[in-house]
């Protein structure tokens, strides 16, 4: 009979790959500060090696809509929501001192003089190192985002199931 | 300290000097040694931490220039 020998270093070293360390999270808030913070985390994890997986959902879904698109939803409620809900990476409000846009604006200044990535360019960066990107297909629904509206590069729509399956192999799941 | 090859992230905060380090290791062969350079004080820690995830190696820190512009060398050496 042949038996295989297995080098322990080495399969431990292909478990290490299969299984790396996993990062989920759920970015529920669409205010540009919080999204910089969930999307400063991803990309750092994925710049450790972790597997990152982001989860948007509700405010969120803001982060990752194409900008001056709108869908149009039949009912006209959802379809007044949908003028005053505005999306797009780079006009998401702070959730402080905004000002009617003023404020945003300003901070934005202050972070290009200091060559601190906006959220687009963090969002690029993500896509980058392999950020898994969910959209939440309830609150899409709910929203009346249609999905030919979201940005290219989302990996899936999928709902609770999908985020908690990838959450239980996590070993860091943060909500913000 | 001798680097073989050199990053410069001068101006970068975080998260910024750990993307680039991430994609510049890769350019490097196991044993090289990459310098990075920083005036982002986070990188005191955040290298080392990058670097215990990572599996590389942390083989020093070199701090240049007065207390208010200050710049960091790190070295790590590819696994």
């Amino acid at each position: 009979m042949n038996a295989t020998h297995i080098e322990p270093a080495t399969a431990l070293a292909e478990l290490k790959e299969t299984k790396p360390d996993k990062v989920t999270l759920v970015v529920l808030s669409g205010d540009m500060d919080r999204v910089m913070a969930a999307l400063i985390i991803a990309t750092g994890a994925a710049a450790m090696g972790m597997q990152v997986t982001m989860f948007f959902t509700f405010w969120g879904l803001n982060a990752i809509r194409k900008e001056n698109v709108s869908s149009s939803p039949k009912d006209w409620l959802r379809r007044a929501f949908g003028w005053l809900n505005k999306g797009g990476a780079s006009r998401l409000p702070l959730s402080r001192f905004h000002f009617g846009g003023l404020g945003t604006t300003m901070m934005k200044k202050v972070m290009k003089d200091n060559r601190m990535p906006g959220i687009p360019e963090l969002m690029e960066t993500a896509k980058d190192l392999d950020v898994k990107m969910i959209a939440c297909t309830t609150t899409l629904g709910l929203m009346g985002i249609s999905k030919d509206t979201l940005i290219d590069g989302i990996d899936q729509l999928a709902g609770v199931s999908t985020y908690l399956n990838e959450a239980r192999h996590g070993s860091v799941n943060l909500f913000i | 300290m001798q680097a073989d090859v050199k990053l410069d992230t001068l101006g970068y905060f975080c998260p910024m000097p750990i993307i680039l380090t991430s994609k510049k290791i890769k350019e490097l062969v196991p044993g090289q040694v990459l310098e990075v350079i920083s005036d982002d004080e986070g990188i005191k820690k955040d290298m080392p931490a990058w670097c215990e995830t990572t599996g590389h190696a942390m083989v020093g820190m070199e701090e240049e220039g007065a207390a208010d512009k200050k710049v960091y060398k790190a070295y790590v050496k590819k696994a």
